[in-house]
């Protein structure tokens, strides 16, 4: 008897302890999400910003925008509080942590989350290059938000100084090879090229081997490339731009101090992200002009930047609230603002399509540079594993560039440990 | 002597709090690093299993970890003479009534008061090759640009160089207490003697000197193996590992690589290293320490 008089006591306590909290759920969804920022510059005021107009709109979802380092950073960080226990329910992350966040089952495909139609075609709304690396065995697991491709930037006072041409970047490996000649002085005070070899050198390699009309992975993540004769020889082709024609200097340059060197006019041109655009433009003391990168056999970039994913750990209210939010982070007008704001692209034609991108463009045309380039883009490099066998690859590429292997050995080298790594999950 | 069960008991709540500490964040991490290292890493698709000895095998087959290991030498022989002596000559300069010692102090210091992020953000623009500092003050003297951080040749030493930079002001406070504890009769004692001021730092302040020395031995040496926040910012380990060390290589196998089961085996060679160092320190060169 008294047993079930507690028992009655304790499931009225629960249960009104329940609704208590179900009540408060349907008032306030938290969300807690990481974002990594790779390039510099203020930028966590401008995601604070869209969070906040964000909330405004939706009084009962509540976002904690975290800023959490670089790319490697956000996803070691998202990742330890998923072990935690006390996970983030969203987060952006690089857009090729997928296939590590696969294995380790932290994600939901967005084909789980959409439920209506309108949220179907909003699915199919973005760019299709940018989709790649978010997209694997039919399903969707990361929407485009901070992308990019990589660009080249270049001084048009000293294409005039040098009596080139600045309406006329270079358009070909052969015209970048004559034209950064004529760039560079041999007092060492001005190079003509620069492309960084620190931080994400597999990244700006991706560039050069697509040029070469090759790519470095196999769609699904199981398979490199690296020890392919046209891989081999856009490395060759990188290392002799400073061993061969000195145009630029020998050794690994940094990534991050590449911007200065260019704003202080140590060099004539840089190969970096599209996500500097509004830093350089902010800063640029010179006038300056944007490319699409030079073609080898053809034109190539990979893409580049942060997708948002869903945790699986989160609840359905959660996921829902996270799509909710996630489709405002992404709508044409907030993508417009967050190109102007950073460089970035806008991730969608429709995005384009707004007053706010159209009227940039028109009085900036540097902005469009990376869209236009889109259409010679391809995925940015993403295996299994991600973490060593790129890191086999970055060091293959530094020690090609300071000399210390030749570019085919150390391009065998990463194939064959890739190889190794990579056999488990054919 | 007979000790009352109370005070044995109140022996023990006085333990109680730091044993939690110490066995929470010390012994326990430290044997489940241990177990880890035996196990292959758990993920959905294979579960783990015991692997016995095989990550250690394939550390010893690893030629980027004999780099690493080859590289944390050179930066312990590079970076702990170095700011040791550097150490001893700046407390000995500061502790001599000179004007403005105090602020010499505090610019000594400075350095160590800086967080590492912050102070290889700073020493990443005075390597920068050209627009930095170091090829600037260079440039005046005709030297040519340096890729100091982008050569394997120079990279690691302008990692030894930054380190020790930041390191020697912290020791330097050490010798200034001992050089202090020293009494000055002493001082008198060998003046009237007509000893040289060599003579003196060496026969009477540097054995006199020997337990701090010791204790800043230790320390340099374990801030050797366990100092690599500047690797963040400045180079990554690169170029092709030219500046990895052990614990950021054991950093980037954990995170990076989620290869858990290899970080393990990485950090027990570690600790049983340092370990032994330790051992040796205290057991060898203690027993030829002066204490008085």
């Amino acid at each position: 008897m008294k047993w079930t008089i507690k028992n009655k006591l304790l499931t009225t306590i629960s249960a009104v302890s329940f609704s208590m909290m179900s009540t408060l759920a349907i008032a306030e969804t938290e969300l807690t999400m990481y974002y990594p920022v790779a390039v510099g510059g203020a930028l966590t005021k401008t995601v604070d910003k869209m969070v906040g107009g964000f909330m405004e709109a939706n009084p009962d979802i509540k976002v904690n925008a975290i800023y959490a380092g670089n790319y490697n950073d956000a996803r070691v960080k998202a990742l330890a509080a998923m072990k935690s226990g006390d996970p983030a329910q969203l987060s952006v992350m690089f857009s090729i942590d997928l296939f590590e966040l696969l294995e380790l089952d932290a994600v939901v495909p967005f084909d789980d989350v959409v439920k209506t139609d309108a949220d179907k075609t909003w699915l199919k709304s973005f760019y299709p290059s940018l989709m790649e690396n978010g997209v694997t065995g039919g399903k969707t697991y990361g929407i485009p938000f901070q992308r990019s491709t990589i660009v080249m930037y270049y001084n048009k006072d000293m294409f005039r100084a040098a009596g080139l041409d600045p309406e006329k970047p270079p358009a070909t490996w052969q015209e970048l090879i004559d034209m950064s000649k004529k760039l560079t002085k041999s007092d060492g005070s001005q190079w003509g090229l620069m492309i960084p070899s620190t931080g994400y050198p597999y990244w700006m390699f991706s560039a050069l081997a697509m040029q070469n009309d090759q790519v470095l992975m196999k769609g699904d993540g199981k398979e490199t490339y690296f020890n392919d004769p046209k891989v081999v020889e856009a490395l060759t082709f990188w290392k002799e731009l400073g061993s061969k024609h000195g145009v630029m200097p020998k050794g690994t340059i940094e990534w991050g101090t590449l911007r200065q060197n260019f704003l202080e006019g140590r060099t004539a041109m840089m190969w970096h992200s599209t996500g500097n655009l509004t830093t350089v433009k902010k800063n640029a003391k010179f006038d300056f002009g944007v490319a699409m990168l030079p073609a080898g056999k053809r034109r190539g970039t990979p893409t580049g930047g942060g997708n948002f994913y869903i945790f699986k750990s989160a609840s359905a209210e959660e996921q829902a609230a996270s799509l909710k939010f996630i489709k405002h982070m992404t709508s044409p007008e907030q993508s417009a603002a967050w190109s102007v704001a950073t460089g970035y692209m806008g991730i969608s034609q429709n995005s384009y399509d707004t007053d706010t991108l159209k009227d940039y463009v028109k009085t900036f045309p540097p902005a469009a540079v990376a869209r236009d380039q889109l259409e010679f883009a391809t995925a940015e490099f993403s295996t299994f594993q991600a973490g060593r066998i790129r890191k086999g690859l970055d060091d293959a590429i530094q020690a090609a560039l300071i000399g210390t292997k030749s570019p085919e050995d150390a391009l065998t080298e990463a194939q064959n440990a890739a190889d190794r790594v990579l056999k488990a999950y054919r | 002597m007979k000790i009352s069960t109370k005070q044995n008991l109140t022996g023990w709540l006085l333990f109680t709090p730091a044993a939690i500490l110490l066995i929470a964040f010390t012994h326990y991490p430290t044997i489940a690093t241990f177990f880890n290292s035996l196990y292959s890493n758990e993920s959905v698709i294979r579960p783990s299993r015991f692997t016995g000895l095989e990550s250690y095998q394939n550390m010893i087959n690893d030629p980027v970890f004999w780099k690493v290991f080859n590289n944390n030498i050179w930066f312990a022989i590079g970076t702990i003479p170095t700011s040791i002596g550097l150490a001893i000559i700046m407390a000995l300069i500061v502790n001599k009534a000179i004007p403005g010692r105090g602020l010499l102090r505090l610019c000594y210091f400075i350095p160590t008061m800086l967080p590492m992020i912050a102070v290889a953000n700073i020493w990443l623009f005075f390597y920068s090759p050209d627009i930095g500092l170091l090829d600037k003050v260079l440039g005046m003297f005709g030297v040519e640009s340096q890729n100091w951080l982008g050569d394997p040749d120079t990279a690691l030493p302008s990692i030894i160089v930054m380190t020790v930079w930041k390191e020697a002001g912290f020791f330097m406070i050490f010798y200034l207490a001992g050089l202090q504890t020293i009494s000055p009769e002493l001082h008198e004692a060998a003046k009237l003697e007509g000893s040289s001021r060599w003579n003196y730092f060496w026969r009477i302040q540097f054995p006199l000197l020997l337990p701090t020395t010791l204790f800043v031995l230790i320390n340099a040496f374990l801030n050797s193996f366990k100092l690599v926040d500047h690797l963040f910012i400045l180079t990554k380990g690169g170029p092709d590992n030219a500046t990895n060390l052990i614990l950021y290589y054991i950093y980037e196998n954990a995170f990076s690589f989620f290869d858990i089961s290899y970080a393990s085996a990485l950090t027990v060679f570690m600790l049983a290293l340092l370990a032994i160092t330790a051992l040796v320190q205290f057991f060898i060169v203690d027993k030829r320490t002066h204490y008085r």
